[in-house]
């Protein structure tokens, strides 16, 4: 592994300061700022909540309908089914994470070996 | 590993305080889905061309998978740097709720706002959750210093995670380096699908899910955006229609 890619160059790192880390820091500062003064429980804090659940849902979403790197030499069909089968047995155990994501992943590598 | 009672001299330094927080990271399963996550994430860096130190600025700075993720693969996929940050800004809106009830727990009358500092930092879903389940086991004044050792023991997990997963995806073969990359939103959705308590958050991820193909067709480079404002509006449209007919 290079120089370059452990460090990678300076720009790379203004612009996770200017899109990844302003935009986080943001928000936990007005709450560490006017945190006290907000009800929990307030309509407008249901609606935020709810939008960063579907926008995280899309993350998720994006992930596996335009895979990044490796995973887009997975087939689609065994990329959807990996999440479909985890599913199932995310709800079959009560809501395990781990039983869902072991799930997953032995879905899709064998999936791969099948196929060859 | 049980916490020492409330009334116990372990808890008289805060340096014992902060001790405790660091050992508790082995006390939760989150600790493993974070790993996960985090090694998903190293190996998303390595894949879409960034550097391993990129990757671990960002953990450390960001300090909120969501957002790490969302700017990865928005500034992979070709999105401007001003799209990505719309689409990072709105995606953590949500930490200012995690926030604002979170610190409650741990202020006295005497705490000043700058000791929350890190405390705010490290507010992040896990340690939302954790706060939630430990901090009644801690005595209030040595609460800041716990969750400061609670928060430096995640975010050296995942610094090591990202790590791992950066020189895995570089080295392993690829349907080793699909395994991990599939872990992210493995991990993602289950965890979330296990924080949704009320019918609009069980809404708002099903349709997330559901629309982000269909506004991913309009090719805006704010797909994610526009998915997630639509499904978000529905779900709090069901949470209201819901409680007018209660």
């Amino acid at each position: 592994m290079s120089y370059a890619q452990l460090i990678g160059d300076w720009q790379a790192l203004v612009v996770l300061f200017v899109a990844g880390v302003v935009p986080n820091q943001i928000w936990r500062m007005l709450g560490l700022w006017f945190g006290g003064g907000i009800d929990e429980g307030s309509e407008l804090l249901v609606w935020v909540r709810a939008v960063a659940t579907a926008i995280l849902a899309g993350v998720i979403a994006q992930i596996v309908v335009q895979p990044p790197g490796a995973l887009a030499s997975v087939p689609d069909a065994l990329r959807y089914g990996a999440v479909g089968a985890g599913l199932v047995v995310f709800l079959l155990t009560r809501r395990s994470i781990f039983a869902g994501v072991v799930t997953g992943e032995v879905f899709m590598l064998v999936g791969k070996w099948w196929l060859g | 590993m049980a916490l020492p009672p409330l009334d116990s001299p372990q808890w008289q330094s805060p340096l014992r305080a902060f001790g405790w927080g660091l050992r508790s990271v082995t006390q939760t399963i989150l600790t493993l889905v974070l790993f996960a996550t985090y090694l998903g994430i190293g190996a998303l860096a390595h894949d879409t061309h960034f550097s391993l130190l990129w990757a671990l600025c960002s953990t450390l700075f960001v300090w909120a998978g969501p957002a790490q993720i969302i700017l990865i693969t928005t500034l992979g996929s070709g999105a401007t740097i001003i799209q990505s940050a719309i689409a990072v800004t709105v995606s953590a809106i949500r930490l200012f709720p995690m926030v604002v009830s979170v610190l409650p727990l741990m202020r006295t009358p005497t705490t000043r706002r700058r000791e929350l500092f890190f405390a705010a930092h490290l507010t992040a879903v896990t340690l939302w959750v954790e706060c939630h389940r430990f901090l009644p086991q801690v005595p209030r004044e040595r609460r800041i210093a716990f969750v400061n050792g609670l928060g430096f023991g995640l975010v050296s997990v995942c610094l090591t995670a990202n790590t791992v997963g950066y020189f895995l995806a570089a080295n392993l073969t690829q349907t080793l380096g699909a395994a991990i990359l599939m872990l992210t939103p493995l991990s993602f959705l289950f965890s979330t699908a296990r924080n949704s308590r009320e019918a609009a958050d069980v809404v708002a991820l099903t349709l997330g899910v559901l629309l982000y193909p269909l506004a991913a067709k309009m090719n805006s480079g704010l797909d994610i955006l526009v998915s997630g404002l639509v499904a978000g509006t529905i779900a709090y449209g069901v949470h209201w229609w819901r409680e007018v007919r209660a």
